[in-house]
């Protein structure tokens, strides 16, 4: 795929420089994103012992985090941290986790199909 | 680290180019498409290894993943403490491989004799020779009953028990309850730590005691502890022992097993001893020996130091040891669920380094273990450990604890958890 594909918008003003710089760019972000998404998986990895591998839950005890809003998500760790969620197991796992690994999970998950 | 992975990928196309000396690399490389980043022969499919062939599977696509057991199926520690008490049969806790198979794991069912970092191959006891790029061994514990007098022989230990691997163990211990008089003394022995699963010994006294209480009613559980306290869930234990079985517990601190006479079933200790009608002792422990073969055990004589941020040996450069064998970080207790989170810690590592990437660097890891007081309710403890690049170890995170109190709701999340682990674990 060359960059005129990927962004019609960007040819205009691609000059054969200006097009390596772009197409350097968007490689970058490229892996950055894919860094980004590996962290969140890494994270949410550490759910999937009681929530399913990759938010897939067996059973009807537990919540399915597969395909669930990611805001839903960060405020349900709020919830559970708080104590305004109650919970025999939560409330002390969430209070483990930074808020910035809280929303890396909730993004990962909610980018996850609801059935896998 | 960089120049293996580029190695591998040469030795690779190589390989290809030269009419494909690599037969059952077609069967798994390609889901994601592209040629195999690498070979990964993982040693040991229990809690550990399952997990690591799992995830270098999904997470890699195309890692050729080859994993060694010599067992034909899994069998679970976690829950068949429930086997000895009657509520489950030993299928119950006995799970497929298949699972794995169906994700392009190529499983051999055979018994590993070494792993030769400087050969980069695997050697199986019928010859069969398993190159790597990287190795995973999750072998688990083996027992060091030369410790205890008289416990030295196979004989000794099908009469004594230990039922700390599940399997034909837990199904002999089972019998021998089974069979044991009303008014007889189960005598239990706990090893100084660390041991596999910390609550798990007091937990087999409320399950055993549970079933006496029903069945046999006039019986009595002894338990030797060589600890000077109960190791995990102190407090809900003690409320156990008080609540359910007062009078049918009976718990004894500071007692080392020394010596034990398979003839009688009598058990000595520094400063007491007993004779049991079944007695189950839980010898000490040690990482399992094709560990110490392959000069990965370089801590006590006993345990495995790791890289935490790969798990890769710190004896050995290439292989990735996990679970119970390994030197444990700080208040990281030796459990099946660690075992499954450092695994998925190693397969993203080794994913990374056959690619030539860097390792992520702050690897996060949890823990969760539940334990039966009765057969309808549990409790658990919790922990998340978080990686510390200064110390270069995992330390345990803010938060985390115990139950307040043993729970029916928790027996069902106990069941739950047993569910799911199983399934992340073996892809069934």
């Amino acid at each position: 795929m060359t960059v005129a594909e990927a962004r019609p918008d960007a040819v205009v003003v691609a000059t054969r420089a200006g097009r390596a710089t772009v197409a350097l760019l968007l490689v970058l972000a490229t892996a950055a994103q894919a860094r980004d998404a590996a962290l969140g998986r890494n994270l949410a990895a550490t759910c999937s012992n009681c929530h399913g591998t990759n938010g897939h839950a067996r059973g009807d005890l537990i919540k399915p985090l597969a395909g669930m809003p990611a805001d839903k998500i960060v405020a349900a760790f709020n919830d559970f941290r708080s104590g305004a969620l109650p919970a025999t197991i939560m409330q002390q796992i969430a209070r483990g986790f930074s808020d910035d690994q809280v929303r890396a999970i909730a993004a990962y998950f909610a980018t996850q199909p609801a059935s896998p | 680290m960089s120049s293996r992975a580029a190695l591998s990928r040469r030795r690779l196309l190589a390989g290809l180019a030269a009419g494909g000396a690599l037969p059952w690399l077609g069967g798994c490389a390609t889901p994601s498409g592209g040629p195999s980043i690498g070979r990964v022969v993982v040693v040991g499919g229990g809690w550990g290894g399952a997990t690591a062939a799992r995830y270098l599977r999904l997470w890699g696509g195309n890692v050729d993943v080859t994993l060694v057991e010599r067992a034909p199926s899994f069998v679970s520690c976690p829950m068949s403490n429930l086997v000895l008490s009657g509520q489950r049969q030993i299928a119950d806790v006995t799970l497929p491989y298949a699972g794995l198979e169906a994700v392009g794991v190529r499983r051999i069912q055979a018994e590993a004799v070494a792993v030769d970092a400087a050969a980069r191959e695997v050697r199986l006891a019928d010859g069969r020779r398993l190159p790597f790029d990287r190795a995973v061994v999750s072998p688990g514990v083996d027992f060091t009953p030369g410790e205890v007098a008289g416990l030295e022989t196979a004989a000794a230990q099908e009469r004594i028990p230990h039922a700390w691997k599940a399997g034909p163990q837990t199904v002999l211990l089972r019998r021998q309850l089974e069979a044991m008089r009303d008014g007889g003394v189960f005598v239990l022995t706990i090893p100084t730590v660390p041991y596999r699963c910390p609550p798990g010994p007091y937990e087999r006294a409320c399950l055993v005691a549970s079933y006496f209480k029903q069945a046999k009613p006039r019986s009595k559980v002894v338990v030797f502890d060589a600890n000077p306290e109960i190791q995990s869930k102190k407090v809900l234990f003690e409320r156990a022992f008080a609540e359910h079985y007062k009078g049918l517990i009976d718990y004894r601190p500071n007692a080392e097993l020394k010596e034990v006479d398979a003839a009688t079933l009598r058990a000595t200790f520094d400063f007491d001893d007993i004779r049991a009608d079944v007695l189950n002792a839980v010898p000490p422990q040690r990482a399992a020996d094709i560990a110490r073969s392959a000069g990965l055990v370089n801590v006590n004589n006993r345990w495995v130091g790791v890289h935490w941020l790969t798990m890769e040996s710190t004896a050995v450069p290439g292989i990735h040891v996990l679970g119970d064998a390994t030197l444990a970080a700080p208040l990281m207790p030796k459990s099946g669920h660690l075992a499954n989170q450092h695994a998925k810690v190693a397969a993203a590592a080794i994913i990374q380094l056959l690619r030539g990437e860097s390792v992520n660097p702050a690897p996060v890891v949890a823990n969760t273990c539940y334990s039966f007081v009765t057969p309808d309710e549990a409790m658990h403890v919790t922990s998340v450990h978080q990686y510390h690049a200064d110390e270069k170890t995992f330390k345990v995170a803010p938060g985390g604890g115990l139950s307040t109190a043993a729970s029916a709701l928790e027996a069902r999340y106990a069941q739950s958890w047993a569910q799911n682990v199983w399934a992340d674990m073996l892809a069934t």
